[in-house]
Order: structure tokens, then sequence, then C-alpha cells
């Protein structure tokens, strides 16, 4: 899954959408996650980056980041989602 | 350092009110402007639009005829007013008058060496609401369903060709999202009486309004152009706060339609995008949308743009915007002096 590149984060968790207008907020882990989807890293690097940083186990994990990149689509910050157009 | 060339500029659209002229912020753009020192004259219709109290705004405020007085009334009374004021340019901001400015563009040039730089009367007719479809066709552009009804029994019959809801929108101004021919009837006799027929029946599309403010050289080029998405919306469907976005689509779109057009002035496309990322014009206004600061705050000063188009100037295309600048729109009380009020509702001027 990839991000939309233009997508631009503040350090306080504040992600704005400029090709929407659409803006949200997310706690630091959120923040920390979608840093490292920008970059491109694979669902399992990113499991082994959060599961040595924090107090968590693999299927907590894999729940919570699934739930959190599922809204990421929802909110269509995902790329590939719109169409390029003319 | 540059100096700014002084001139003379009377504007319209005084009414800074819940449903806003751009007069005031076209104002604040030209006095912002880093080519022209300018002195402004507010035409004004009524005595309570608010830009005739605004004296840091506005310099000097004259009433005008009401559009269906007529071009040659207006004609008149700008006479009168360019005798005192030597006027450099006109900026119309209301749809309902331009009709008669484009009319008058040559005389004003030629009588009374006034600029004003607006669509040609083909631009401006060809996108009236009830001709948006046939200007779709022509420019290839997307544009909603629509459909002109002239009865209200002709609303029975929508059902075969449309999906509820359905946009009830009047010929100038108004639009309504009716879910039900009841609904319809109700908007249909609202608007009728207010604005006359046909009245508009256009598909819903469920999707994002996206605006454009640009403007063009008459040529073929867009000389500016910056997208908003509103954030906040009035009940009147106005924009009360909104953001530059940055979307490329309707970039191309927008340059697409000035090119196509050869588009002269100022205009604002008002877009639906579907979440299938398709995009579907709904209007087109032959004017700023009050709104425009927003492009100044972003870096692209248009109605400074418009001026120089005016004047005969060379306009170089602005290549770039802020994206991601809000504007947030606010309401002031002003206290006015009852022989302010008396001066402009007597002797037509202030």
């Amino acid at each position: 899954m990839k991000l939309k590149k233009n997508l631009a984060l503040s350090d306080s968790g504040f992600v704005f959408d400029p090709s929407t207008g659409d803006s949200f907020s997310t706690n630091p882990i959120g923040l920390e996650i979608i840093r490292m989807l920008k970059e491109g890293k694979t669902a399992d690097d990113i499991k082994s980056q959060i599961i040595k940083t924090y107090m968590t186990d693999d299927v907590s994990f894999e729940k919570d980041y699934y739930d959190f990149v599922n809204m990421l689509s929802k909110h269509n910050l995902v790329e590939g989602v719109e169409k390029e157009k003319n | 350092m540059l100096k700014k060339k002084k001139i003379n500029v009377a504007v319209t659209g005084l009414n800074a009110i819940d449903s806003p002229g751009p007069g005031v912020p076209v104002i604040r753009a030209l006095r912002d402007s880093k080519l022209f020192d300018v002195r402004i004259i507010g035409l004004s219709y009524e005595s309570l639009e608010p830009g005739i109290y605004m004296h840091n705004i506005v310099d000097k405020t004259y009433q005008i005829p009401l559009p269906s007085a007529g071009k040659a009334t207006l004609l008149e009374r700008l006479k009168y007013i360019n005798s005192i004021e030597k006027l450099d340019v006109i900026i119309p901001n209301f749809d309902a008058e331009l009709f008669n400015f484009i009319k008058l563009v040559d005389t004003l040039k030629k009588e009374l060496k006034i600029n004003v730089f607006v669509p040609t009367l083909e631009q401006f007719e060809e996108r009236h609401k009830s001709n948006l479809p046939e200007f779709g066709k022509k420019h290839k552009i997307k544009i909603p369903k629509s459909k002109l009804i002239f009865n209200i029994k002709e609303i029975p019959a929508l059902r075969s060709e449309f999906t509820y809801p359905v946009v009830v929108k009047g010929k100038f101004y108004d639009a309504s999202i009716a879910y039900s021919p009841e609904q319809v009837a109700t908007y249909f006799n609202k608007i009728s009486a207010k604005w006359g027929l046909p009245v508009i029946i256009q598909q819903f599309l469920h999707g994002q309004e996206v605006n454009v403010t640009a403007i063009g050289d008459g040529k073929g080029n867009t000389i500016g152009a910056v997208p908003m998405r509103k954030q906040y919306i009035t009940d009147k469907g106005k924009a009360w706060s909104g953001i530059s976005i940055d979307d490329k689509n309707l970039m191309n779109m927008t340059r697409k339609l000035i090119k196509s057009t050869k588009w002269r002035g100022s205009m604002e496309l008002e877009i639906i995008k579907t979440s299938e990322g398709d995009y579907y014009l709904i209007e087109i206004n032959p004017r700023f949308p009050a709104w425009v600061y927003l492009a100044v705050g972003c870096g692209q000063n248009h109605p400074e743009a418009l001026i120089n188009l005016a004047m005969g100037g060379k306009v170089e295309p602005f290549k770039k915007y802020d994206i991601g600048k809000l504007f947030v729109r606010y309401s002031w009380d002003m206290i006015v002096n009852l022989d302010e009020f008396e001066k402009i509702s007597t002797l037509g001027e202030l």
C-alpha cells in the first residue's frame, strides 16, 4: 500500500491532504506509521519496528495496523484511489 | 523601487453581506497591488451595501441604476461619474449587470477612455445555466444531466429521466436539492416566482464541490487559477471558509476550458468531483468570486492582473500558488452616522 506522495505531516500529528483539502489529526504512533508508510516501508518492516519499540505483540499489532490502514484508505489517503484525468 | 502607477478604478459588488458580492475582496486585492496606486470608486445599487461605509476600502461611492434600467441609463450615469472621477477601469462584479457592461465595452473605451475587461457576449451567453449542456458538448466538458422545465405539469415525468435527488435551479441564482416530485414543485414555484422561467432540473451528483477562481487573457491563455475547497458552508451555500488545494486534474480542466472558450476576464468554476474521480462542471460565474482574496493570499493577485490586462499591459501567467492556505470570513458591525446614510440615500453619492 502506498500513501499519497504529497501528504503533509507535522510533528504534532496533523495530516493535510493537499489534493482534497482534507485534514486529520493522529496520535504519535499513527504519525510514526504514516511516516514509515511514506518512506515506502512494508507492513512487515513496520511491524518489526513497532514491536521493537513498544510493548505489543504480533496479533495486537496486526489488528490495530489493519484497522488504521483501512481508515487511511477510507479517507482517500492512499495512492491510486483517484484516477488521473485528462 | 518601481513607482506605482496612479489609477482610478470603479468597482461594483460592495454588498459584503451573508451572500457576499466580490467588490470588497477585489478592492482589497487592488490595495495590495505592487503595480498600481488605486483610488477606488464604489458603484452601489442599494444604500446599505456595507462597502459604501468602509472608507479605508472605498474612497467615494456613487449609486448606479439597476440593471433593469438598461445600458443607456447606465451610460448616462457613468458619464456623470467619469466627469468627476476620470475613471481608468471599471470592474463589474455582478452577473446581472454584466450584460449592460458587455454591451458598453466599446462605447466606454471610445467615448470615455474607460477600460472594461469582461467576457464577450458570446462567452457570457453560452455559459448560462440554461445553456450549460450545449456548452459542455461544445467544449468537451462533463456536465450533469440537465433539463429546462417551464410548467409544473412537467414534474411527474422527471422520474423517468432523473434519479432523485435532483437540484432545482433558478436561471440566475438559487438552487435547492429536492428528494421528491412534491419538493420539486415547491422549489419550482418559489424559484420561478423570484427568477422567472425556465427552471433548471439537474441531476444531483454525490461528491465533493471544488471551485476555481481564474482569469483568461481572451486569447486562450490562463493568466492565473487557484482551486479551493469549501471548508465551512453557510445555509445559503456560500463558503465562509475554504482552503487552496493541489488538484492537477482541476487545473487541467480550467486551462482546457479557458483555451477552448478563449475566455476574457475573470471567472469562477463550480465543479463536483465524484468519488470515482470524475469532474462535472455545474456552473461558470463570469466574474470574480467573493473568495478571490484567497488567490491573493496564495500569491496570485488576479484583480491586479485584470487591471493590467484591461489597460493593455503585458501580463505573464502566474506559475504557482500556495497550497493549504485558508480563508476564514467574519462579520463586523460598523457604526455609521445617519448623515452618511442620508447622503447616499438622497444624493446617491458618498
